[in-house]
């Protein structure tokens, strides 16, 4: 073996590669399966992480610093979006705790919403929601519920327009107020819907799911475990033999994979306090992506347990 | 708002299990040894309520009304409402209700609680009792930790079902908005244990309910100062 000047230069390359190597991977992560938001091109992981319930723990520092770590490992794993709204009791100044804790990762993809019916106070409250995130703007903001709609749409469009906020949408959950989310999703120009969108819970699919393709929108998917109910129901049994052909390990990345493999949805957001869970959820965003018939075979298998 | 009635108790819930007890763990160890007080002020009541006089019946109607502002304050307001905003909206049923008590410790006889032995009143004294020394026991009967226990005097539930127990022996007036405003709590903790699935959801809805129905059920009680009047005659 000859030691030259290129073997040194290649072994010095190697050593610092070797150095940077995690933060490489925590900001790239090219294993994760990743879509485009229609109106710029960006692309987000297929997997992020809600807030609801789960991040809403008070000042119990015990508690709080087990959300770091759930956002740790999302963000170790390659993940981008964090969901919260005002609504979520102290889930906003959690997140906030575990951004400053971990040095407000780059990758972060910060999505909010506004829920006030008074319109006259949206600014107000997006004003305090930035502010315990601890973050400059905000990523994406969204008309909660479809509260006030007009008017906080209102407010939204300038924020984007003085580049106070990049993205903007609606959102609702349990499947209610679709035929008024249709006419917003036909008549305003917004880059993000909101909707409820899982194994069982399937009414987006006959009308949201298409416009929202067909506009150029992209749809972030709330509740994907029905909070929770939809494992307890399914984890009694076993996993079908031919679960492997899905990508899935496990109930909650079969659950997932179902959900992302829709080509409609850019992001399913799972919410968990557990470092081991938001693994096993990012998990699902790697892989396989089932195909339409075994979509069906997925969904048919979910429905007669 | 028809969609309104599409929602559940569960939609209305913001945080886990979980984290609603470690609420009442950690209020315990903040307040340490604050308990030993409440509970002694518990057993003062109880014997104040077993031989009423009209200056006792002050004296348990102003311990009653500092322990509900005491509670609001310091467990509803600056605890529950950092993970239940909708706890906020209870802080002045609490304030109410310390006011209601205090205003009742102000008049003459207090809360005016009956002295003759009735149904009604073994009951009441036993429900006082209950919750003293049994209801701190449901946390680890039911598998929490005993660091989670709710105390009389602590947290808002053996509070109120405390206050039930005493203003059901009242002869006051302001005996059913005292009640009522109780039981109300009873009634919204109970949904929310029974919306976090907890087992024990019944215990403090039930409580209040019987109260109720044995107050109302039992012989109404004879305001004090009607009493001379109440000598059978008759008119011939």
């Amino acid at each position: 073996m000859t030691i030259d000047r290129r073997s040194i230069l290649q072994g010095c390359l190697a050593t610092a590669a070797a150095a940077l190597a995690p933060v490489n991977v925590v900001a790239q992560s090219p294993q994760l399966i990743t879509r485009p938001i229609p109106s710029t091109g960006e692309r987000l992981p297929v997997v992020g992480l809600g807030s609801w319930i789960t991040f809403n723990v008070g000042d119990d520092s015990v508690l709080l610093d087990e959300c770091a770590a759930v956002m740790a490992a999302f963000f170790e794993a390659g993940g981008r979006m964090i969901d919260s709204s005002p609504m979520y009791g102290s889930s906003q100044p959690t997140i906030g705790y575990g951004l400053r804790k971990l040095g407000f990762p780059q990758a972060l993809f910060s999505a909010e919403k506004v829920w006030v019916s008074n319109p006259s106070k949206g600014p107000v409250q997006i004003e305090q929601s930035r502010s315990y995130w601890g973050v400059p703007r905000f990523d994406l903001m969204q008309v909660h519920n479809l509260i006030s709609w007009q008017e906080h749409l209102e407010t939204l469009f300038a924020m984007k327009a003085e580049e106070n906020v990049r993205y903007i949408g609606i959102t609702t959950s349990h499947g209610r107020r679709h035929n008024e989310f249709e006419k917003i999703l036909v008549g305003q120009p917004i880059d993000f819907v909101q909707v409820t969108y899982n194994v069982l819970d399937r009414g987006v699919e006959k009308r949201i799911l298409p416009l929202a393709r067909e506009r150029g929108i992209a749809v972030i998917v709330n509740r994907p475990f029905q909070r929770g109910h939809l494992i307890k129901r399914v984890e009694r049994y076993p996993l079908p033999e031919w679960a492997a052909e899905t990508g899935a390990g496990n109930w909650a990345q079969f659950l997932l994979k179902f959900i992302v493999s829709n080509p409609a949805v850019t992001c399913a957001i799972p919410a968990t306090t557990r470092v081991d869970h938001v693994r096993e959820n990012m998990a699902a965003a790697m892989g396989i992506i089932p195909d339409e018939a075994l979509r069906r075979r997925m969904a048919a298998y979910v429905q007669q347990l | 708002m028809s969609e309104f009635w599409t929602y559940g108790p569960s939609d209305f819930l913001l945080f886990s299990p979980r984290v609603y007890y470690r609420q009442f763990e950690l209020h315990n160890q903040a307040l340490w040894p604050a308990q030993i007080i409440a509970l002694g002020l518990g057993v003062t009541l109880f014997f104040l309520v077993l031989r009423p006089s009209p200056v006792r019946s002050r004296v348990v109607a102003a311990i009653l009304g500092l322990l509900w502002v005491w509670v609001g304050w310091i467990f509803v307001w600056q605890r529950y409402t950092t993970i239940n905003w909708v706890a906020a909206y209870a802080v002045p049923l609490f304030m109410m209700q310390g006011a209601l008590l205090l205003a009742a410790a102000a008049t003459r006889n207090g809360l005016d609680i009956e002295k003759e032995w009735t149904f009604i009143r073994g009951f009441a004294l036993a429900l006082l009792l209950f919750t003293l020394f049994f209801y701190p026991l449901l946390a680890p009967l039911w598998g929490r930790s005993w660091q989670a226990a709710e105390i009389f005097g602590i947290a808002p539930d053996p509070t109120a079902l405390a206050t039930l127990a005493v203003v059901a022996l009242s002869r006051s007036r302001i005996r059913w908005p005292l009640m009522i405003v109780s039981a109300l709590w009873c009634a919204i903790t109970g949904a929310t244990l029974w919306a976090m699935a907890a087992p024990d959801f019944w215990v403090a809805p039930i409580c209040a309910l019987v109260a109720l129905t044995v107050r109302w059920t039992a012989r109404r009680p004879t305001p004090r100062r009607y009493r001379h009047r109440n000598v059978p005659h008759c008119d011939v």
